[in-house]
């Protein structure tokens, strides 16, 4: 009883670990490289709820004086996310487009079929 | 009254000239813009130096919005001192960097190359400059988007893999970085370093600080290429354009640690991460560990770019080992390794620059003879070498002879020993190159090869020269790497 009521209290934090630990662990073991950027992804979202979860108070609003509320969401963890989102899909982009280029060049995207054409000095 | 806004000039200058790239595409135009920029934003980062030392601490509000609420821009004798560094290395690559991309990149996307390198250029000097944890992240990332790009512009198609692999190792740091910001802001409510550290240092070792402590420091070991996590940078420096090689050597991860320091020291407080959680053993026995290991495997290494490339992870053993020693002298050990081995690692990459140039590889064999054809680019890249190995009246020993003496003082001799017995290993690597440059004949289909181009030339000497020139007038270096270890430090430790 006690473990459960421990999972349902940091329910939020139990999601962002699976999250990470699932984007992470397609980075490291997936040989194909879009899959390890969704998993680079995957990862960085879960940062973001990380973050989004922190500024989350109970029986809250958002932050706008209105009579009879005394309690706000914190604002700012948003703001940070979005500039993280636009971090992220920067990062994504870059990477598809290197991934685009490395299939120009190598003519597959799976790293195990790349490791033999790397004879070339 | 613009010598106010200096601060935020010294970032927001390469910002805007880098969009003017694309605009003003025509021949050469792009190169010289971020020539330009690049040369105000070293004369921005000596006037700031100046100002640091004369009046003390600069305090720029971005927006009039007073810290903690608003961004602060704060710069002490740490930052103006690695912004120094940055910057004048980076002003001497970029007018090598005309005739070397032309040869090795070719005109057609120039003015998208130069975009890039000036975004990398004003997300460096951004994490260096900014007082505000979370806007160092944002920089930080800037200057990695560019770094992919301008690695992928190497020739050889691993390039595109060493890039791909940088960032997602690099991707991976930088998320290490927001999480323990993360956690920070949500134990104390502020991302203002100043802040921050005052109320961090209040908490002494809760759990979630220390895990946000943890994240901080594998992130920016990542982006540092501590030993072992070093295994995007040999291939990224081996197939990036020779510019670009010694643009990254000499400025990445020297930013990479700074943001260490900056963390651990003004943060967490040296109380804090040398004494509670003595964060100073790891760091030193992955600092000599990584020392042997990688310049050991530089020793083996049949491609002179990739031989310089482990040969940073291991010199960047130098500055971690001087920095877990955490007294005074060590600090200053370290963060003066950091100057110096810029100014090596600049002045030796450009030298194979210029081998590139004439030869058209980097290859060991294709330094055959160098030593007769080429005499002026391989009298730099000696200099550079011993400056490397530590011989005196270079700047290289100025850092290492400080380094010993911090670990004597220490008393951890045994370690002052392993320092320079892991020097010797620097012998061996730069000895092959110098044997095969000066007593090896050129190879036969190599043709005739003349001297690198004066514009080659003169960047690749500027830098030999600092080396020299450092290495005798040492005000700068060691009393900036002083004055910055005084900042961070405070009383601790003395």
């Amino acid at each position: 009883m006690a473990l459960t009521d421990a999972i349902a209290a940091h329910f939020n934090y139990w999601i962002v670990i699976i999250l990470m630990m699932t984007g992470f662990y397609l980075v490291i073991a997936h040989p194909n490289k879009i899959n390890k950027l969704i998993g680079l992804t995957i990862f960085q979202t879960s940062v973001f709820i990380l973050y989004i979860s922190f500024a989350y108070v109970r029986g809250a609003t958002a932050p706008i004086i209105v009579e009879g509320w005394d309690d706000y969401v914190n604002p700012l963890p948003h703001v940070l996310i979005l500039t993280a989102i636009v971090v992220g899909i920067a990062t994504t982009a870059v990477g598809l487009a290197l991934v685009v280029r490395i299939h120009r060049a190598f003519g597959t995207i799976d790293e195990d079929e790349i490791q033999p054409l790397l004879t070339d000095p | 009254m613009i010598a106010v806004h200096l601060p935020i000039l010294q970032v927001v200058l390469p910002l805007i000239a880098a969009p003017l790239c694309v605009l003003f595409r025509a021949r050469d135009l792009p190169w010289a813009i971020a020539a330009v920029a690049t040369w105000t934003a070293f004369a921005i980062s000596g006037l700031l130096l100046a100002q640091v030392y004369s009046v003390g601490v600069i305090s720029y509000e971005i927006g009039d919005w007073a810290p903690p609420w608003g961004i602060e821009y704060r710069i002490d004798a740490l930052n103006a001192f690695v912004l120094l560094v940055v910057s004048g290395v980076s002003a001497a690559v970029i007018l090598f960097g005309r005739d070397s991309m032309l040869a090795e990149f070719g005109r057609s996307r120039e003015y998208l190359f130069y975009t890039a390198y000036l975004l990398t250029f004003c997300g460096l000097l951004g994490v260096t400059i900014t007082g505000d944890a979370f806007n160092l992240f944002v920089f930080l990332e800037i200057s990695s988007l560019g770094t992919y790009v301008l690695i992928a512009s190497g020739n050889n198609r691993r390039a595109l893999l060493a890039s791909y692999q940088y960032l997602i190792l690099g991707t991976i740091g930088a998320t290490f970085i927001v999480i323990g910001v993360g956690f920070l802001y949500a134990m104390t409510g502020t991302l203002n370093m100043v802040d921050l550290a005052g109320r961090v240092q209040a908490y002494g070792a809760n759990t979630t600080i220390v895990v946000a402590f943890t994240f901080l420091v594998v992130g920016a070991s990542l982006k540092l290429a501590l030993f072992p996590l070093h295994l995007w940078l040999p291939a990224a420096y081996t197939y990036a354009p020779s510019m670009v090689s010694a643009f990254l050597a000499a400025t990445a991860t020297k930013v990479g640690l700074y943001v260490l320091v900056r963390f651990v020291f003004t943060i967490f407080g040296p109380e804090f991460s040398f004494v509670t959680l003595s964060l100073g053993l790891p760091l030193a026995i992955l600092a000599l560990v990584g020392m042997f290991v990688t310049s050991t495997v530089a020793i083996f290494q049949n491609d002179v770019k990739r031989m310089l490339a482990f040969s940073s992870v291991a010199q960047i053993g130098y500055m971690v080992l001087g920095i877990s020693i955490h007294t005074m002298l060590g600090v200053a050990a370290g963060l003066m390794h950091l100057f110096n081995h810029a100014l090596m690692k600049g002045a030796l990459f450009c030298a194979v620059g210029c081998i590139v140039y004439r030869v058209g590889s980097s290859r060991l064999d294709a330094f055959a003879g160098a030593g007769r054809r080429m005499p002026w680019t391989m009298a730099a890249f000696c200099t550079g070498g011993i400056s490397l190995i530590g011989l005196p009246l270079t700047a290289g020993f100025v850092g290492k002879w400080y380094l010993v003496l911090a670990l004597i003082d220490r008393g951890w001799w045994p370690l002052a020993v392993l320092v320079v017995l892991s020097s010797m290993l620097a012998v061996i690597y730069i000895w092959r190159v110098v044997e095969v440059a000066y007593f090896r004949d050129p190879l036969p289909e190599a043709g005739p090869v003349e001297e690198a181009p004066l514009s080659l030339l003169l960047p690749t000497w500027a830098l030999a020269f600092a080396n020299i020139w450092f290495g005798i007038e040492t005000s700068l270096n060691v009393n900036g790497a002083f004055a910055a270890a005084e900042s961070i430090l405070g009383g601790f430790g003395s």
